[in-house]
């Protein structure tokens, strides 16, 4: 379904999932909405460059061009309408904005000062019912670096201190005061899910889970709460039957309190409830493959699914299945061995997990450093491909990797993540084929705008933090 | 809780408590690969590799004559770069460096074909052979932590190195053939003393030992919750080393050991590598320094810059975090990805180090490289930076760090500019032997990149 802007807009003040073709339900209704708009535009005409279109395609020698805050056109002699800013881009290359699916920015933000750690709700195993964006601080200087680098939408997750750490929300990176104002209008939730080591680490001292099965315990006991509190919310044809007072809240955490339909809301279950139904889509932390394989069983046993695993160390043991069951790996390109379930982590991860016929590789940062370049961290694992003997990844199969892929995996790929008529004009400008660690974004467009130019300082965004250090006598 | 050591994990797990702080298409690859080795032409990478690995096994100091012919040598020393250069390598040291060097009879040539050929590279500081894997604490010997006599600069990490730890292959395979072996942050700002290892699977450090400290607030909680009482202390155990304070005092920091460590530095003797970010603090260090008469480096360093004449006049080389542009804290609010160009220009021998995981993510220095040199740094001196700049710092220049005649082999065939993470290394010499493409992470991939068969994966090795 593809929506103008202003749709979005209107739908995201109304408090919907943009994605979804019905209203929001009651689980993803949204109190805190969008209240980002692209900043005016003339159209602008980006000539004569190496373009890789995010669909897969290069064009050489071709133009882009924006208008109304859209990708207008695509191809070779494109006329710039009337008072259109052309610029030329002889020797460069234009892709689509990149898209980090994993960012801390904002709730872990720079400096990291105790006052600043918000990103993990380390109170309870889980806490579905926290939003990260209540987290953000807008202010954060590395969403401006990361502008820098390129990334023109971001998930901001919570941490995997938790089994559910809670929802995330997709930002686009234009510099704010709030939140709210970064807001992608109408993109889906997502919903944090961590295996593995850290929430056992974290609980393993205290009421637990202390061991991966007691992960699953909880996961699963999670998501029995969830689907009850569906079936009672579901719409009833005929009459409920009248409760007797022993059948009333049970109480105790996890339960809905309210029972029927309209009664008082469970924000915990909201939110798992809302992954069920498929209006907020699973994010799930998750190193080994074993892990992974009992987590799409998960999926299946309370039938919502599996977005992406991020992190994924192991995902190239089971690459073939992601692609079959058409779920993202949200990938680094070399981390690894920091942790026991990062053991086995290896540089070609992302090139096999993208080998498959249907695949969904993207790569990732999970960090204030890696975001800024996620266009090298591809180009390592190009790099190392080649000399696995996988052959050569053509650019234009690679910028998949941190822009449609990633889009997909965060339910905004029909808006957003390609350089097709009628998407959002979320485009870089490069110096030069953006697969070294010499490319350098000239130029980042969100919706039309120009909001980041490397050669005109009054496009350089300055967080309110930085303002003013360096003010000397 | 002890101060989180690892401030570039995943930002995720950032907080998560203070122990984490924290004939098949690999046939073809072969092939492909082993093109431009026309010694072994027609034989597979993995037949070659077995061929070495036997040959150092049963000849461990065994070193073939090795002719490189036709690279482009960035020799990283007096002759900089020569294009269309041979390397001849005689006994695991180089022989000779020019053109149209003759083959001795049975040495084993390799065309480069242009490619580019550079010492090979310095890993950084790290705990490469004393921590396997970081959340595991039985695996990690970088610091020492004593409550009773905190202050230990008689701690020697380089007693816990094991040579056959997974991490080296899989660094070495990356063109890493040095790094340096660093003592960790534990129960003292003073974190004791390590040294330059080469990876060759050798069991000992080579050159003098260095002594790490780290000042700022990533120490304060070890000085009394202020960094001016880092001064304070180590006033005084410079007073223990030096004798003026009686050896019974019961005031004492140092142990007999401690003092006697500390005051071969004091004499000059290593260097004082130490983890500073302010540039207030910077400034400190340098009076410091002046005033002890201590060789020091700087490691971090986030804004030397703003210091760079100074450093340059007292010759202290920074090892810079070439990639952190971030006020990741109150010591950093002046961190800028200029920093690297900043130094160089004035003249301040620049290197680099990371400030995450560095052990593990070693094989990324030559990112930091690329990108100094992306931001301002001549390409000629990010390739200092990995190679002359810490070798000489640390003592070891005299065998590694450059080629030259006289130098030890520890070479390295790049398939590209190597500070372009697009580029990989493609063979690594050290000491004069071709080192096994391999490593625990390659035989993983190797394993995955082939369709699965009848058998589970686990019969395929």
């Amino acid at each position: 379904m593809r929506m103008t802007l202003l749709a979005g807009l209107v739908l995201a003040a109304s408090g919907s999932g943009a994605h979804a073709a019905t209203p929001a339900s009651r689980f993803t209704q949204d109190p805190y909405p969008s209240t980002y708009r692209a900043i005016g535009s003339g159209p602008v005409l980006l000539a004569n460059a190496t373009v890789l279109t995010g669909t897969g395609e290069r064009l050489d020698g071709a133009d882009v061009l924006l208008a109304d805050g859209k990708v207008a056109a695509v191809g070779r002699g494109l006329s710039a309408p009337e008072g259109a800013t052309r610029v030329d881009a002889t020797g460069k290359w234009v892709t689509p904005g990149l898209i980090d699916v994993h960012s801390h920015l904002g709730v872990y933000p720079s400096p990291g000062v105790k006052a600043h750690s918000d990103g993990n709700e380390m109170t309870a195993p889980v806490t579905a019912n926290v939003w990260a964006e209540h987290s953000i601080w807008a202010q954060d200087p590395g969403f401006h670096t990361a502008l820098a680098g390129g990334v023109t939408s971001m998930q901001i997750l919570p941490g995997s201190a938790n089994l559910v750490g809670g929802r995330g929300v997709t930002l686009k990176n234009v510099p704010s005061t709030s939140y709210q104002g970064m807001k992608f209008p109408g993109a889906p939730w997502g919903l944090k899910m961590a295996c593995g080591e850290n929430p056992k680490r974290v609980y393993g001292g205290k009421a637990g889970p202390a061991t991966r099965m007691g992960n699953v315990a909880g996961y699963r006991a999670a998501f029995i709460d969830a689907s009850e509190y569906l079936k009672k919310n579901a719409p009833k044809p005929q009459q409920p039957k009248r409760k007797r007072w022993w059948e009333r809240a049970s109480g105790g955490e996890g339960t809905d309190s309210g029972g029927d339909a309209g009664g008082k809301r469970d924000l915990k279950l909201d939110t798992l409830a809302g992954a069920i139904n498929g209006e907020i889509l699973v994010h799930i932390h998750c190193y080994r493959a074993d892990e992974m394989t009992t987590m799409l069983d998960l999926a299946k046993e309370f039938g919502f699914k599996v977005a992406a695993f991020h992190h994924g160390v192991e995902a190239y043991k089971l690459a073939d299945r992601l692609a079959q069951e058409n779920v993202c790996g949200a990938l680094w390109a070399d981390w690894w061995g920091f942790k026991m379930e990062a053991f086995d982590g290896i540089q070609e991860n992302i090139a096999l997990v993208d080998r498959p016929a249907n695949s969904c590789a993207i790569v990732h940062s999970d960090s204030d450093e890696g975001i800024q370049r996620l266009n090298q961290e591809a180009a390592k694992v190009m790099a190392n491909a080649r000399r696995a003997g996988m052959g050569d990844i053509a650019p234009e199969r690679a910028i998949r990797w941190v822009t449609s892929n990633a889009a997909k995996s965060l339910g905004i790929a029909e808006r957003t993540g390609t350089l097709e008529a009628g998407k959002m004009a979320d485009v870089v400008l490069w110096n030069q084929n953006p697969f070294s660690v010499y490319a350098k974004a000239e130029q980042v467009y969100i919706d039309g705008a120009r909001i980041y130019d490397r050669n005109d300082r009054s496009r350089q965004p300055v967080s309110d933090f930085m303002l003013g250090q360096e003010v000397m006598p | 809780m002890k101060r989180v050591r690892r401030t570039s994990l995943p930002s995720s797990q950032r907080t998560l408590g203070s122990t984490l702080i924290s004939p098949s298409k690999a046939e073809e690859k072969a092939e492909a690969t082993a093109k431009w080795v026309p010694a072994f032409a027609g034989t597979t990478v993995k037949a070659l590799a077995v061929a070495i690995a036997l040959a150092s096994s049963s000849f461990a100091a065994f070193a073939q004559d090795v002719l490189i012919r036709n690279a482009t040598v960035h020799t990283a020393g007096a002759q900089g770069t020569l294009k269309n250069a041979d390397v001849l390598v005689r006994n695991g040291v180089v022989q000779s460096v020019g053109s149209g060097i003759a083959a001795p009879a049975g040495a084993t040539v390799v065309d480069a074909n242009g490619r580019p050929l550079t010492p090979a590279f310095f890993g950084g500081i790290t705990e490469i052979g004393v921590e396997e894997v970081s959340g595991e604490a039985s695996t990690v010997d970088a610091a020492v932590t004593l409550t009773d006599q905190p202050m230990r600069p008689e701690f020697d990490v380089t007693l816990a190195y094991n040579p056959a730890s997974v991490v080296i292959p899989v660094t070495r395979v990356e063109g890493i053939g040095f790094t340096l072996l660093a003592a960790s942050t534990g129960g003292s700002f003073i974190a004791g003393q390590g040294g330059v290892v080469r990876l060759d699977g050798s069991a000992d450090p080579v050159g003098p030992r260095a002594l790490f400290v780290r000042l700022g607030a990533g120490a304060s909680d070890l000085s009394g919750k202020s960094r001016a009482a880092q001064w304070m202390l180590l006033d005084q155990m410079v007073a223990e080393a030096r004798g003026r304070v009686p050896v019974d005092s019961p005031h004492a920091l140092l142990t007999p050991a401690g003092r006697a460590t500390l005051a071969r530095y004091l004499a000059g003797n290593g260097r004082i590598v130490v983890q500073v970010n302010r540039a207030a603090d910077i400034r400190q260090l340098l009076r410091w320094a002046q005033r002890e008469n201590v060789r020091i480096a700087i490691a971090g360093g986030a804004e030397a810059w703003k210091l760079a004449p100074q450093l340059a006049q007292a010759k202290v080389p920074v090892f810079v975090d070439a990639l952190a542009d971030l006020p990741a804290d109150f010591d950093q609010i002046g961190a800028t990805l200029e920093n690297a160009a900043r130094l160089d220009a004035a003249g301040v021998g620049v290197s680099f180090s990371q400030a995450g995981d560095a052990s593990h993510n070693a094989r990324k220095i030559r990112q930091l490289a690329g990108n100094a040199v992306a931001n301002g740094l001549p390409w000629e001196d990010g390739l200092a930076g990995l190679t002359r700049v810490p070798a000489e710092a640390f003592g070891v220049g005299d065998r590694v760090g450059t080629i030259a005649p006289g130098k030890l082999a520890d070479l390295v065939l790049w398939s590209g500019d190597p500070l372009d993470v697009a580029n990989t290394a493609e063979q690594v010499w050290l000491g004069g032997r071709a080192i096994p493409m391999r490593s625990r992470q390659t035989e993983l991939r190797d394993r995955y990149l082939q369709q699965a068969g009848p058998l589970p994966r686990a019969y395929s090795k």
